[in-house]
């Protein structure tokens, strides 16, 4: 019976394994396991992205953009000249640091570490791998290494507009804002929302709650709960959890905003606008930048100025025309300069 | 201060409390039955994941929420089954294998997800409903009768645990299997049949937990949507001392606490949110802090036990 139970548990292992690796979608034109089908001319090698998150690609949030991107490009670019390969889901550090180290060992060009809690584990790889350009996101820092790029967002700026756009949009003169972990572009945005709102009528009350986590839908859900409770009839939040926060609104017909990605399609009638990281320019930059042979050494941000975040309207909700122009006249100050959102970088 | 705390805002957080522990319940209740006759299951949450899925899949394909539910359960007992077979037949280290079927949830239901949906959407669920005449109770009718339909069923699954642990003949081998099983073994009671049901009736209540979640509460599916809620749940078999009533009464602090840090945040009280979102977790520590001199866990539990033939 030791021998069976022993062979049984060993196959329940591989089998566990393969589910879990599995967990990886195959949309990837590349997996890591394998080596792309390289061109018959030596000509054209296509350059080979990788991109390691720590949530899920469909999260409709910060992986989610990340992944859009690289796929709108490899559709612009052709397979023959771009193609990447994507590891999601590594909330743990060690098995992102482990995918990391594996994508550079293998001959990936550019390897997207988009977690700001990869930190650490670059700083570690990236001086074994010279020839390969690293990038941190989101962040601001690249330690300074040579084949170290960082991004981040500016999400303040989106933020401050819907501030605006929510202070002209309630009516109960409450709003609420459901934040994951008081850190990051996180923090970043409900601060610039937050400014907003008080730069348009400072006798609006936001209140504000961090659940403690980027995951936990029910939390999320409950915190709008709460939220309305407290008398808001417009919301706002950011991260993967707000899949729970926006199913209430829809509920509760309280409006909402939604930032990272495009999140119309969750509640079409209550959803105003979202805004989107389109990181195409930023990706763009740094795969120009190491053909060239700069490997590293350089800041991005995405900002309302160079295009990098999109406020991307939903046309299932009727937006009043002159609320609208609140916003764009928001928009247009912050991009040349005549507003100062007072928080983050630039 | 007054008016912060009113009649109200009392109400509204124990409602919150009673939806929060939903999915605790169904799951601490079925893990309790399981680690009442021996076996400690820690892939309540992988088998929560594969129930949820399951029962939004079901919703999202044909709008059948029986059907959904029904699916989760089965789900949900298919894999107690394979924990059982894992730990009782093979006799594996029941906390190691534990881990594995968490993760081969976690794994196999973003899998399933992203081939079959990969659009975080939502579906209509299981409605509220209220309740006739009681729902019109002041104050206990909006908190208790004023529910999802499943969280009914969690609540009511309390005392028929606590009769079929405490006053059935099916309890007490369940408790003698968990207690000794080499004495119930001599007794003619079959260690490995009891196990097996405990264990599977816990995957079943875990599957609907998970169901509670994606077609009733929150009526959306995404990866790891559960984000370690049956975790929590084992940690309240412990906190409720293996005792149907008592783990209710702990999932109902945590989710009160829970709540409670919620509106703390919303209404500005200077706490860092840092701070009050450990509050529940503190709060469960220091309690199986203090109850770990009075609380005896059923004596072998995750230990293997083979038949000396």
């Amino acid at each position: 019976m030791k021998k069976v139970s022993f062979i049984v548990v060993l196959l329940l292992l591989v089998a566990l394994l393969g589910t879990a690796c599995a967990a990886k979608p195959p949309a990837a034109p590349a997996a890591p396991a394998e080596q792309p089908a390289a061109p018959a001319e030596k000509a054209a090698e296509p350059f080979k992205v990788a991109l390691v998150t720590p949530s899920a690609i469909n999260d409709l949030a910060f992986s989610q953009s990340m992944y859009d991107t690289l796929v709108k490009m490899q559709s612009q670019m052709g397979s023959d000249k771009f193609q990447f390969a994507v590891s999601d889901s590594m909330f743990v550090v060690d098995d992102a640091a482990a995918a990391i180290r594996d994508y550079a060992s293998q001959g990936y060009n550019l390897i997207l570490a988009h977690g700001s809690q990869y930190g650490s584990a670059l700083k570690e790889i990236a001086p074994d791998f010279p020839k390969v350009s690293f990038a941190w996101g989101t962040a601001g820092d690249n330690f300074g290494i040579p084949n170290v790029f960082a991004y981040e967002a500016f999400s303040q700026e989106g933020g401050y507009v819907f501030g605006v756009l929510a202070a002209a949009l309630t009516k109960s003169d409450v709003i609420g804002v459901v934040g994951p972990v008081e850190v990051g572009d996180a923090k970043l945005y409900v601060d610039g929302f937050l400014s907003g709102v008080k730069a348009s009528n400072p006798a609006i009350t936001v209140n504000v709650n961090y659940t403690g986590s980027f995951g936990d839908v029910a939390l999320a859900s409950e915190a709008a709960q709460t939220h309305i409770g407290a008398g808001a009839d417009v919301m706002t939040g950011s991260a993967q959890m707000v899949v729970g926060a926006v199913g209430v609104a829809k509920e509760k017909g309280v409006l909402w905003f939604g930032t990272q990605a495009d999140q119309s399609s969750l509640a079409p009638k209550i959803v105003v606008a979202s805004q989107v990281y389109d990181w195409e320019n930023v990706v763009t930059t740094m795969i120009e930048l190491n053909q060239a042979g700069t490997m590293g050494g350089q800041n991005f941000a995405l900002s309302l100025k160079n295009g990098g975040l999109v406020l991307a309207y939903n046309p299932g909700y009727e937006l009043p025309a002159d609320v609208k122009a609140l916003g764009d006249a928001a928009a247009k100050g912050i991009i040349d300069g005549t507003i100062t959102i007072g928080v983050g970088g630039e | 201060m007054d008016d912060l705390l009113t009649g109200s805002v009392l109400i509204g957080l124990l409602a919150s409390a009673i939806r929060l522990a939903t999915p605790y319940l169904y799951a601490a209740i079925g893990e309790t039955f399981g680690q009442r006759s021996g076996v400690l299951n820690l892939g309540v949450d992988g088998i929560m994941l594969m129930g949820a899925f399951s029962a939004f899949y079901v919703v999202f394909k044909t709008g059948d929420l029986v059907g959904g539910l029904l699916l989760a359960a089965l789900v949900g007992l298919l894999m107690g089954l394979m924990m059982a077979f894992i730990s009782v037949t093979l006799n594996a280290q029941q906390g190691i294998s534990g881990i594995g079927v968490y993760l081969f949830g976690l794994g196999m239901s973003d899998l399933l997800f992203q081939k079959l949906i990969n659009n975080v959407q939502t579906v209509s669920g299981f409605p509220v409903a209220p309740i006739p005449i009681l729902s019109k109770i002041p104050v206990l009718g909006p908190i208790l009768f004023t529910q999802n339909v499943l969280v009914y069923g969690a609540y009511l699954l309390v005392p028929i645990a606590w009769f079929i642990l405490n006053k059935t003949t099916l309890g007490l081998k369940i408790r003698a299997v968990g207690e000794n099983p080499e004495a119930a073994d001599t007794l003619g009671v079959s260690v490995s049949k009891v196990r097996y049901f405990t264990v599977s009736l816990g995957g079943l209540l875990s599957g609907i937990a998970g169901a509670s979640l994606s077609i009733a509460l929150l009526n959306v599916f995404q990866y790891n949507l559960t984000n370690g809620l049956g975790f929590i749940a084992i940690a309240l078999v412990y906190f409720g001392g293996w005792r149907p009533t008592w783990v209710l009464l702990g999932s109902l602090i945590f989710s009160f606490v829970n709540a409670l840090q919620i509106w703390v945040q919303v209404v500005g009280l200077p706490i860092p949110s840092d701070v009050a979102v450990m509050t529940p977790y503190i709060l469960t520590i220091v309690v199986l802090v203090l109850s770990a001199q009075r609380v005896r866990p059923p004596s072998a539990l995750s230990k293997a036990y083979e038949r000396l033939e």
